[in-house]
């Protein structure tokens, strides 16, 4: 009844072509905008930012990455750990070695340095495809964290190894180091997630998104109609690094402030973004953010029902976590294979039509 | 989305400040590849919780409560369990990780909550001036090296000159931190240092031990955790390397790590800063108020082993601070903050743990405002195949600290001075 197209005129054609042509939609999203940047960060206290939103503004950043890159042009990645980690050593390198520069320069830098460092890999691919890709992606994950160890000038040679943020403000107020606010924190991942997902739905939805999916589709034909193939993949490669760079670089300097290379980009980390893809949907910037939030939420409330409601031994729920990630997993691939992303389009579909479904 | 409301008012039923008791949160990890160095130390932090509830009636008359909150050895997890047991009035994090010890390290000095990295975490810690509320009293990593060279000066007849030692260390934050300390000791003594890094989680130790057996060093210390340590124990034994001359770090000396070499692993060494074994008083309280009783943490099969010890001293350090906490504030309900003061006034002697029913358990050692560390004294403990026992072979004895102390003072400066911080002593 509310979400519908009817009634809904566009007189212009930057009308016609927006994001979400239904009013419902859009006054939505504008109510999801206010919420976030207006409501929540008076709400929020050290607990909500650090184990909910944080984590899942950041991975959601990551995912639309991957997305971009395995969503929208086909070309799986198993490096996403090993990006995220240049994002954040060139985030920390940035910082102490320009301390008075912004912050969100650094950041946006470390991206651009990701960006880079992403096209490099990304040169196999002209050649090879799938899983034969997907190795050497993975190659480039253990290259990097090797490296990341062993060379002492991306550490600035500390004894331990680690890389540690330091307190840098934006405003007058510090988003880094061990004074952050909460709210603040929350803030500054809010608006690279924002800017990320405004720059990312308005690419894949452009000329350039075209031709990664048509790449993706096929790319013997894509090539015939005309689309350059080094020049869509290497687009998509840099594109997607950048995000997953920016999405390291907050990670590290803004979530978790110390950093041990082989221990928070793992291949773990690639592994999961990889997973919010998966349940979240390939293809789609929403699917991301679904999948990013199932996958960072869903261990916290486990422990949350597990240990303090039930008060289950916790290796035991840390067990059943595992379980139940993996099943969900399995489920999603057989029953939906096109992830949470799906079922909202289903859902959407059956908005239209109700309450006169024929 | 329901279920996360319900789950959320459920947590902050949970989570509602309740005064009425001394709430240590243990950061443990009986998951992942970690965790079997982690379930023994939890068990032995609760059971000596357990034990002073069911015996004393608590701290101070406050019965004490253990928040256990799995982390799995990550980070990430780490952070959260911080995040989620820190609003009820936690009074000291031990979260058996150098990882998350660094996480922490800012966080909990803002917050005015004190950490006891005991024998992990950042070893210039010990420089209380610089970290105020970071303590790891009583012995540190680059106590641990200087003991072990130490060790070593002493069997070999004080000169190591010539010699060659290499270092098979875990390739984290953790394995990395007693270089500075062996290369300052390398040129001091004249013996060569050798450095074979493992990548986590080392179950892949197969040309570090070929590039052993080709060098033939005199002397392998290790600085190993978890699955690590066995592998690299069953990989000496392969080559025939004298587990005589193998020295493990404290983290690298508990059963796990040599039984599976079986009789193989006879002879290898480990540094200790505690008693081994359960010919201690204080393990007939514990069978009776606590085994006996049901109330053991976990499966109840880890009293005595090494680990278990360590995590029952870790507890008996933390009570210990908790009633000189009470003592100088003159309140049984003491805070993070008090708990702080406590810490820093602590003195453990022979007579204390005596006292405890831990006669000779650990060195004797006083906290004080600049010292956070203790008086770094560290032993050597053997394995015996046969009898499947660890033994104290060498009693608690002084490390370098001509060596250590420059170290120890160039990292906390530098610490300071990235983070501007005011030296406070």
């Amino acid at each position: 009844m509310l979400y519908r197209e009817a009634g809904d005129f566009s007189t212009t054609y930057r009308q016609d072509s927006q994001t979400f042509p239904i009013k419902f939609d859009r006054y939505r999203y504008y109510a999801v905008l206010l919420v976030a940047f207006a409501v929540v960060p008076f709400l929020v206290n050290d607990y909500w930012v650090n184990a909910i939103l944080v984590p899942f503004l950041i991975y959601s950043i990551a995912a639309i990455g991957l997305n971009i890159l395995t969503g929208y042009c086909g070309q799986v990645s198993l490096g996403t750990g090993g990006f995220m980690a240049v994002g954040a050593y060139a985030c920390y390198k940035l910082m102490t070695a320009f301390p008075d520069v912004n912050i969100l320069i650094h950041i946006l830098l470390a991206g651009g340095i990701t960006a880079a460092v992403g096209t490099a890999f990304g040169l196999p691919s002209l050649r090879i495809k799938g899983f034969y890709l997907a190795v050497a992606t993975l190659a480039a994950q253990f290259f990097l964290l090797w490296l990341f160890n062993r060379v002492g000038w991306f550490y600035n040679y500390s004894a331990s190894g680690q890389i540690n943020a330091p307190e840098r403000m934006v405003f007058g107020v510090p988003v880094t180091g061990p004074n952050v606010e909460p709210w603040a924190m929350y803030m500054i991942c809010l608006v690279f997630v924002f800017f990320c997902g405004i720059l990312a739905r308005n690419l894949t939805r452009g000329s350039v998104g075209r031709t990664w999916m048509a790449i993706r589709d096929m790319d013997i034909a894509a090539e015939i109609i005309g689309v350059n193939p080094l020049k869509a993949k290497l687009t998509a490669f840099a594109v997607s690094s950048f995000f997953v760079g920016i999405a390291g670089a907050l990670f590290f300097a803004v979530y978790l402030g110390a950093v041990e290379v082989g221990e928070a980009f793992s291949i773990q980390k690639s592994f999961i973004v990889l997973f919010m893809i998966i349940i979240g949907g390939l293809g789609s910037i929403f699917g991301s953010f679904a999948g990013a939030a199932l996958l960072v939420v869903l261990p916290v409330v486990l422990k949350l029902v597990g240990v303090d409601m039930f008060g289950w031994p916790t290796d035991i729920v840390a067990h059943l976590q595992l379980v139940i990630v993996g099943l969900l997993i399995i489920v999603f691939l057989i029953l939906e294979p096109h992830g949470l992303a799906q079922l909202w389009r289903v859902a959407k579909e059956k908005l239209r039509l109700w309450p006169f479904p024929h | 989305m329901k279920k996360l409301g319900l789950a959320t008012v459920a947590a902050m039923m949970v989570g509602a400040p309740v005064m009425a008791d001394l709430v240590f949160p243990s950061l443990s990890y009986r998951t992942g590849p970690y965790a079997a160095g982690g379930i023994p130390f939890a068990d032995g932090y609760a059971d000596y919780m357990t034990l002073l509830n069911e015996r004393d009636g608590g701290i101070g008359g406050v019965p004490a409560r253990i928040l256990e909150c799995e982390t799995g050895y990550n980070t990430e997890k780490g952070v959260e369990c911080y995040e989620a047991t820190k609003g009820e009035g936690s009074l000291v994090y031990q979260p058996l990780s150098t990882g998350i010890t660094y996480q922490l390290i800012p966080k909990a000095t803002a917050d005015g909550i004190p950490i006891h990295s005991m024998g992990y975490g950042r070893t210039s810690a010990k420089n209380g001036d610089v970290f105020s509320n970071v303590f790891n009293y009583p012995a540190n990593y680059w106590d641990g090296a200087s003991g072990g060279v130490n060790y070593l000066l002493e069997t070999n007849g004080g000169d190591l000159s010539g010699k060659k030692i290499a270092l098979v260390y875990h390739n984290s934050a953790y394995g990395k931190e007693p270089i500075r300390t062996l290369e300052g000791l390398a040129e001091k003594h004249g013996f060569e240092l050798s450095l074979l890094p493992v990548d986590h989680p080392g179950q892949e130790q197969k040309s570090q031990w070929l590039q052993i057996r080709r060098e033939r060093p005199d002397f392998v210390l290790m600085w190993g955790w978890g699955v690590m340590n066995q592998v690299a124990v069953q990989e000496a034994a392969n080559i025939r390397f004298n587990m005589e001359n193998f020295i493990g770090i404290w983290w690298s000396g508990s059963e796990n790590d040599v039984l599976p070499a079986g009789d193989a692993a006879n002879g290898y060494k480990a540094l200790t800063f505690h008693g081994v074994g359960s010919d201690f008083p204080i393990f007939e309280d514990i069978q009776k108020y606590v085994v006996d009783a049901g109330k053991a943490a976990g499966a109840g099969d880890q009293v005595g082993s090494v680990l278990y010890n360590r995590g029952l001293y870790a507890a008996m350090l933390a009570a210990e601070a908790a009633k000189e906490a009470q003592e100088i504030h003159g309140v049984a309900e003491i805070t993070a903050v008090q708990m702080r003061d406590g810490m820093e006034a602590l003195e453990i002697s022979e007579a204390k743990m005596a006292d405890l029913g831990l006669p000779n358990f650990g060195p004797s050692f006083a906290v004080s405002c600049s010292n956070h560390g203790g008086d770094a004294l560290v032993g050597v403990t053997q394995w015996d195949a046969s009898a499947k026992t660890w033994s104290l072979i060498s009693d608690f004895k002084a490390t370098d600290g001509d060596v250590i102390g420059p170290l120890i003072d160039e990292d906390s400066k530098a610490y300071a001075a990235e983070n501007g911080i005011e030296g406070r002593c």
